[in-house]
């Protein structure tokens, strides 16, 4: 599964060819992704064999992850159903450590002697790698948890709502946003269940049964005199959730400043087509932005992609230390600041945290896949940095006594490797509302949902863009704004924090479609904070004629 | 078996086909045997091995179509996934943008496969990471690169008696330098059907000069400058705005080829006139397939011909709606060059920036296609003809269209992600803040 995969269908409709779905597994029946998995006692068999096929070649530590991915995409555009696939993917990858080296081997063979012979094929492969070796792998200690389960809190599963309904939901929402002025929208509901079973010579069985749900649609609005066109994206968020989140309720419901509604733990997407529609309208008239300096109010639904990509990243282990050099990049922050215990990423309201165990966050499972339970930690305290996001065979490097929990295979055929937690600003510990904190400003402009993103490869420098700006001027909204980007560099955006809503206003949104390594692969993640104040941040206008 | 012959595939395809109860069928055969190796910090740290087939079969009633993929080729599975595809058919709603397949099409013949690249072996790969990782550790440099290959078929058969069959194999391999003390960065990437056209110790070579040449970077101040663009530079870019060219979107007016008051940019000039890029899958640099996925035939076409829109791309629905040919999505790019080398075009520079690389590229504003990302692995600074010294890198905002009407001058094309881009002299390109990004 890739992300320029998931890219590709986001475009597609059912002319298309099936090629792009089949590289989430075989394209299946509805009723097939219903149908229960491999029995468990049957699965800790073939884990066994597993184990044991590595241990008699050599292998001095082994797991194996016997997994199934299923995926539906319902697909539609206007009064249309574009397409309607389920995909299903079966199979098993063994990992192990030989002569101190990692080998790894997959087969979609999930019988006694396929998986016994990618066991032994991953051990040929450490071995033969063991000659370029130079820093044998050390793990750090993980309790044996014998037999355990874990399975994503969810109310309804998704897959089993029957698809007309799901349809019935998008071409509603669809229609909604036609009646109120939309030219074009394409609506997309994306779910994902992954059924994992991980075992490892340290003693654990472990079971999940992980959910994740992402309705996205993306609204256009033209006007034909001037030719141009405005598009307002869907104010919902990826989650590790079932089908309820798409109940809506009302007290899921923010009104936020500038008469914008945004949503918390379930979605109305009827609702928020209707006001897409409306704003995307309202973009095509909103002042030109006068670039200069401006305190932001970021919120959530936006300030959570900043976050991702200027903290989460740099606090990368792997990528600190130069694992991802060719690809995603190195980090600034480096080892050596780190260990200064004095390096202020932040202002003394910055309080960011990794965490793994957030209900309804897209990170949430009970393990890693390499089997450690997972866990809360601090990144960066009263604006220090105190850690990194470390996993077994780099745990040791930091001088942690066990990994963080975030090793992660985004298919049993893929390698598992560290990958980012959950990571969020933590809300202030003060009293404060949103209304309050824009009431602050004197010059400012108040930011809604991601939008644009670019940083550079070691996470300095970035820009921003955002779906909906508000101008405000002396602690009032005074209207939209258009063609607004915000650029800094980490360190001093993250110093110029001034004030964080408090825990009222703390919300999640996250990614889908993390992508990182090579051969590339995806992770899904969650970040939460409260509505944010930075003052001073340079802010630019992207407005262009062609 | 993931690499199936023509016969062999024909025959698989001809039994699918034979399952069929409904209106029609279109199956679709890929097999893909790929390998890779990546290494960091001067030592390999994974490789791997991967060999799949899929069969995808698509049935129609009516408008109502249905798919279904399988891996397994026995005569029952056969018939199992032709029956499965049917059912879901039955069940989907009409969709009014269905289009029947195609009869079977002429097609060239195919330049995309080199029999080296399908003998690669986990030999060849750890001793090309060898010889990228030796020179740099002797120079106090690290090396992280991936080596990736590829050899895969494509095949496809429908009901209305189209049959087409095509193999080939791809190597890509980058690599980036870092000098042991933090301050320089060098980057180089190849890609090639034919694996015995790549040395990654020459390759290497470059990115480790680089890294070593860019060390200790000064900052400038962001602004407009005249670029050298290197072809991986420009390429991504480019590439964003072929992507949306789509005639669709031009018609709906929710694209840069929308005009004022409708209509599209088709015929309409939009960059200098110098600039001709057209689609070619038949050149033997770099090649395309000669159908797409749906079995349309790929031939030569004119993209943007002496700075003019010559064509937009038409799928077969929208064609059909606006009684036009369809114009299938190019499998390449070749972007006519000169004849000046990079170093010519740098003693023609009084004052410039050189860059080697564009990096996090991402769409600000697709209605003018603006763009921002940063410079990576080497930026140097032009005076006078020469390279003065490194440079701090910089983010840009600029958009592709605007930079082919800046044109300055056209050297050499190089091949760059199974395209041939030329290196491009391009003045008031736009920067507008610093990185410490090395």
């Amino acid at each position: 599964m890739k992300r320029r995969d998931f890219i590709q269908i986001a475009g597609l409709g059912a002319s298309a060819m099936v090629l792009p779905f089949s590289s989430f597994g075989n394209i299946v029946d509805p009723m097939r992704v219903l149908e229960p998995g491999m029995d468990v006692a049957q699965k800790k068999l073939l884990a066994d064999t597993a184990l044991n096929a590595a241990k008699a070649s050599g292998a001095t530590y082994a797991d194996v992850r016997i997994g199934r991915y299923l995926n539906q995409f319902i697909i539609t555009r206007e009064n249309k159903v574009e397409n309607v696939v389920n995909t299903e993917s079966f199979g098993t990858g063994v990992r192990v450590i030989a002569n101190g080296t990692w080998g790894f081997a997959s087969t979609n063979d999930v019988s006694p002697d396929g998986i016994a012979k990618a066991a032994k094929q991953a051990v040929l492969i450490a071995k033969a790698n063991s000659k370029v070796q130079k820093d044998p792998v050390k793990l750090a200690p993980v309790q044996s948890y014998g037999e355990v389960s874990y399975k994503t809190p969810i109310q309804k599963n998704a897959f089993e709502v029957p698809i007309k309904d799901k349809v019935d939901l998008l071409l509603n929402a669809n229609a909604k946003a036609m009646e109120n002025g939309a030219d074009y929208i394409n609506n997309l509901l994306f779910l994902v269940n992954e059924q994992k079973y991980f075992a490892s010579t340290e003693g654990s069985y472990i079971d999940q049964d992980v959910h994740r749900t992402w309705p996205v649609f993306t609204v256009t609005v033209i006007d034909k005199q001037s030719g141009t066109y405005k598009e307002r994206d869907s104010f919902s968020s990826p989650v590790g959730m079932g089908y309820e989140y798409l109940d809506g309720k009302a007290e899921d419901k923010i009104q936020a400043p500038g008469d914008v509604v945004l949503y918390n733990k379930s979605y109305d997407m009827v609702e928020d087509a209707t006001f897409a529609a409306e704003q995307a309208k309202q973009l095509l008239s909103a002042k030109s932005v006068e670039p200069g300096k401006y305190d932001l109010a970021l919120e959530p639904s936006h300030l959570w992609l900043t976050i991702h990509e200027s903290v989460g990243h740099p606090l990368e282990l792997d990528r600190v230390l130069g694992y991802e050099a060719n690809y995603a990049g190195t980090s600034f922050a480096t080892l050596d600041k780190w260990k200064t215990k004095t390096f202020n990423y932040g202002s003394k309201q910055v309080n960011l945290f990794a965490d793994k165990t957030q209900v309804g966050s897209l990170g949430a499972v009970g393990y890693d896949d390499e089997g450690v339970k997972c866990k809360r930690w601090d990144l960066v305290k009263d604006g220090i940095l105190v850690n990194y996001q470390a996993i077994r065979d780099q745990a040791a490097i930091i001088g942690e006594k066990e990994s963080h929990g975030c090793c992660y295979a985004d298919n049993w055929n893929s390698l598992q490797f560290q990958r980012m937690a959950n990571v969020s600003l933590a809300p202030g510990k003060e009293q404060l509302s949103v209304q309050q904190l824009i009431g602050g400003i004197d010059k400012g402009i108040y930011i809604v949902k991601d939008g644009s993103f670019s940083i550079d490869q070691q996470r300095y420098n970035f820009q921003f863009g955002g779906q909906l700006y508000f101008e405000i001027k002396n602690g009032k909204i005074a209207g939209m704004l258009k063609d607004v980007s915000y650029q800094s560099n980490t360190q001093e955006f993250w110093n110029s924090c001034a004030q964080v809503c408090d825990e009222r206003d703390y919300r999640l949104n996250g990614s889908f479609f993390d992508g990182k390594g090579q051969p590339g692969q995806i992770s899904a993640v969650s970040h939460g904070s409260a509505t944010a104040r930075f003052n001073g941040v340079n802010v630019i206008n992207t407005a262009r004629s062609i | 078996m993931a690499i199936l012959s023509k016969e062999e595939a024909k025959q698989i395809l001809e039994k699918v086909i034979s399952f069929s109860k409904a209106d029609g069928l279109v199956a679709n055969l890929n097999g893909n045997n790929s390998g890779n190796i990546r290494y960091a910090r001067n030592t390999v740290s994974t490789a791997g091995e991967n060999s799949d087939v899929t069969l995808g079969v698509q049935a129609y009633y009516g408008k109502k179509s249905g798919v279904a993929t399988v891996n397994e080729f026995d005569t029952a599975s056969l018939e199992k996934v032709v029956r499965r595809a049917e059912e879901l058919a039955k069940l989907a709603p009409e969709n009014p943008e269905f289009m029947e397949p195609l009869p079977q099409q002429e097609y060239g013949e195919s330049k995309t496969y080199a029999e080296a690249t399908a003998k690669i072996t986990p030999d060849y790969r750890a001793q090309a990471a060898a010889n990228s990782i030796n020179p740099a550790a002797a120079k106090d440099v690290t090396a992280a690169g991936f080596l990736e290959d590829n050899n895969s078929f494509a095949a496809m058969m429908n009901t209305k008696g189209l049959f087409a069959y095509n193999k080939a194999t791809n190597v890509d391999f980058t690599v980036t330098m870092r000098s042991n003390d933090g301050t320089g960065s060098g980057w180089v990437t190849r890609d090639y059907n034919d694996v015995s056209k790549l040395n990654t110790a020459e390759a290497s070579q470059i990115a480790i000069d680089k890294a070593l040449g860019s060390r200790n970077a000064k900052a400038i101040e962001p602004g407009k400058y005249t670029v050298i663009l290197e072809p991986a530079a420009s390429a991504e870019l480019l590439g964003n705005m072929f992507f949306s060219m789509g005639a669709r979107q031009a018609d709906e007016g929710r694209s840069f080829l929308s005009k004022k008051g409708g209509g599209t940019k088709l015929g309409e000039k939009l960059v200098d006139e110098r600039i001709n890029i057209y689609a070619d899958p038949f050149n033997t640099e770099a090649p395309a397939a000669p159908w797409t996925g749906d079995g349309q035939a790929r031939k030569k076409l004119d993209i943007i011909k002496n700075g003019v829109v010559s064509n937009l791309f038409y799928d077969r629905y929208w064609a059909s709606q606006k009684n036009v040919a369809p114009v299938p999505f190019p499998g390449n790019v070749i972007f006519e060059g000169g004849t000046a080398s990079v170093e010519d075009m740098i003693k023609d520079t009084k004052k410039g920036i050189l860059v080697t690389r564009f990096w996090y590229i991402r769409s600000v504003d697709p209605q003018t296609q603006l763009y921002t990302g940063l410079t990576r692995d080497s930026t140097f600074f032009i005076e006078n003809g020469k390279i003065k010294h490194p440079i701090k890198n910089f983010r840009f905002n600029e958009s592709p269209v605007i930079m082919l009407n800046n044109l300055e001058a056209l050297g050499k094309q190089v091949r760059t992600g199974g395209n041939l881009i030329p290196y491009m002299k391009i003045r008031d390109f736009t920067f507008t803040s610093l990185s410490d990004a090395v």
